[in-house]
C-alpha cells in the first residue's frame, strides 16, 4: 500500500525554520512506522535524522510524535495509521536534527532522583535481598518504563516550564521509592517534595495516553503525592 | 547508621519529608475546593432560590448579619474563595512565568490585590452595622 509521510524536518546549521518534507512510500500493511522512515532515510533521502536501536519497543529510542501523539515508531503499524502520516519530533525539547531532539535535560532530572537500589546495611553472605510477591507487586507498573520520554514531552506542565522533574522521573523515582529494598525512598522524596517536584503535576492525564508501555502513570504519582502527604511509604 | 537515632527504617537513615509550601498548598486546594463546593451550593440555594434578588434589600442584609453564623458563613467563604483562587493563580504564574523578575513582579501584585479584597470584605463582614 501507498502512503505519504509528512515529517517536520529542521538542520539547525543549514535551515532557519522547520520544513515540512513530503515523501511517498511504498509499505507492507503490517510495516510498522519505522520501516516507513527507514525506507525514506534508505531510498529517498538519507539526509533524514531520527534516533532508533532495538526497533522493537524496549529501548526507546524512537519516541515521536504521530499524528499529533507521542507513540513509538516501531509499535506503530501503517495499516493502523492514516494515509498520510505527520511525524514531528518530541515537544518541550531543542531539535538537534529532524526527529532527533537534546534528551539530555530529559536524563539530568531522571539522575536527579537517584534511579538505582540504595541500601548500606551489610549483606548476609551468600544470600540475596528478598522480597514478597506483595512487596513486589507494589512497584510492578514502573518497572516497565524504557525512559522513551513519551509521557515527559506530552505534559502541559512540563511545556511551560521545562523546569519541572516530569512524570518519567516520577516514574522512575516510584520504582525505587516503594521498594521494600530500598532506603533512600524519603531521600527521593525530599527531593520530589521541591515546588518544582511532584506538586507541579496537575493531574492533565496526558501522560497515562502518551506511555507507549501502558504504565498508569497518574496512579504511581498519585502515590508519591500520597506518600508525602500522609509522610508513610 | 547510628545506634539509637530515631530514623525510620524505611526512610533509611533520613526522616521522611515534613511539610513544604506546595505541600501544604496542594492539601488546601483539595480540602477547600470540597468545603467551598458546600457553601457556594448552600449560598446559591439561599439567596437565589429560597429567596431572589427582588427579595433582598438592605433590610434583609440587615436581618441577616443580626446573626453571627451568616456572618462567619460569609466570612468562611470569602476567605476560603479568595485564597483557593490567588493560590490557584499563583500555581498557574508558576507554570507559565518562567522569568524570575516577572514572576515576582505578577505574583507581588496577584497578592496585594488578594489581599487587599480579603481585607475589604472582612472590613464588611466584621463592621457591619444596621442604620
Amino acid at each position: 500500500m501507498k502512503i505519504k509521510l509528512q515529517i517536520k524536518r529542521f538542520n539547525p546549521e543549514k535551515d532557519r525554520a522547520p520544513w515540512w518534507g513530503k515523501y511517498e512510500v511504498d509499505v507492507e500493511p503490517n510495516d510498522r512506522l519505522l520501516d516507513a522512515l527507514h525506507e525514506v532515510k534508505w531510498r529517498q533521502d538519507g539526509t533524514l535524522a531520527f534516533r532508533r536501536s532495538c526497533a522493537h519497543g524496549v529501548c526507546g529510542s524512537d519516541a515521536m510524535k504521530i499524528n499529533g501523539r507521542n507513540r513509538l515508531a516501531c509499535k506503530e503499524l501503517v495499516r493502523n495509521l492514516s494515509r498520510t502520516i505527520v511525524v514531528e519530533p518530541l515537544m518541550g525539547f531543542r531539535v538537534l536534527k529532524d526527529l532527533i531532539v537534546d534528551m539530555e535535560p530529559f536524563f539530568k532530572k531522571y539522575r536527579q532522583i537517584h534511579p538505582y537500589l540504595v541500601n548500606e546495611d551489610p549483606e548476609e553472605p551468600g544470600r540475596e535481598r528478598l522480597q514478597t510477591p506483595a512487596e513486589r507487586s507494589r512497584f510492578e507498573d514502573t518497572t516497565k518504563c524504557i525512559l522513551c520520554a513519551a509521557c515527559t514531552t506530552a505534559c502541559p506542565s512540563f511545556w511551560t516550564n521545562p523546569d519541572y522533574v516530569g512524570p518519567a522521573s516520577i516514574v522512575q523515582a516510584h520504582r525505587f521509592i516503594f521498594d521494600s529494598r530500598d532506603r533512600a525512598g524519603a531521600e527521593r522524596l525530599h527531593i520530589l517534595n521541591e515546588s518544582e517536584g511532584v506538586w507541579r503535576c496537575r493531574t492533565v492525564f496526558n501522560c497515562a495516553e502518551a506511555c507507549p508501555r501502558g504504565i498508569d502513570v497518574p496512579k504511581a504519582i498519585a502515590e508519591v503525592k500520597r506518600a508525602l502527604v500522609f509522610k508513610k511509604i | 547508621m547510628e545506634a539509637g537515632a530515631d530514623w525510620s527504617v524505611e526512610s533509611g537513615g533520613r526522616p521522611m519529608p515534613e511539610g513544604g509550601l506546595e505541600l501544604y498548598a496542594w492539601i488546601f486546594m483539595r480540602l477547600s475546593g470540597v468545603a467551598l463546593l458546600f457553601l457556594a451550593l448552600g449560598h446559591m440555594v439561599l439567596m437565589h432560590i429560597l429567596n431572589s434578588v427582588e427579595v433582598i434589600d438592605y433590610d434583609f442584609v440587615a436581618r441577616r448579619y443580626a446573626s453571627v453564623l451568616w456572618r462567619t458563613y460569609d466570612f468562611l467563604m470569602l476567605f476560603l474563595a479568595m485564597l483557593h483562587g490567588v493560590n490557584g493563580a499563583r500555581t498557574i504564574l508558576a507554570d507559565v512565568v518562567t522569568h524570575p523578575g516577572r514572576r515576582f513582579l505578577f505574583q507581588s501584585i496577584l497578592f496585594t490585590v488578594g489581599a487587599v479584597f480579603l481585607v475589604l470584605g472582612a472590613l464588611v463582614i466584621f463592621t457591619f452595622q444596621p442604620v
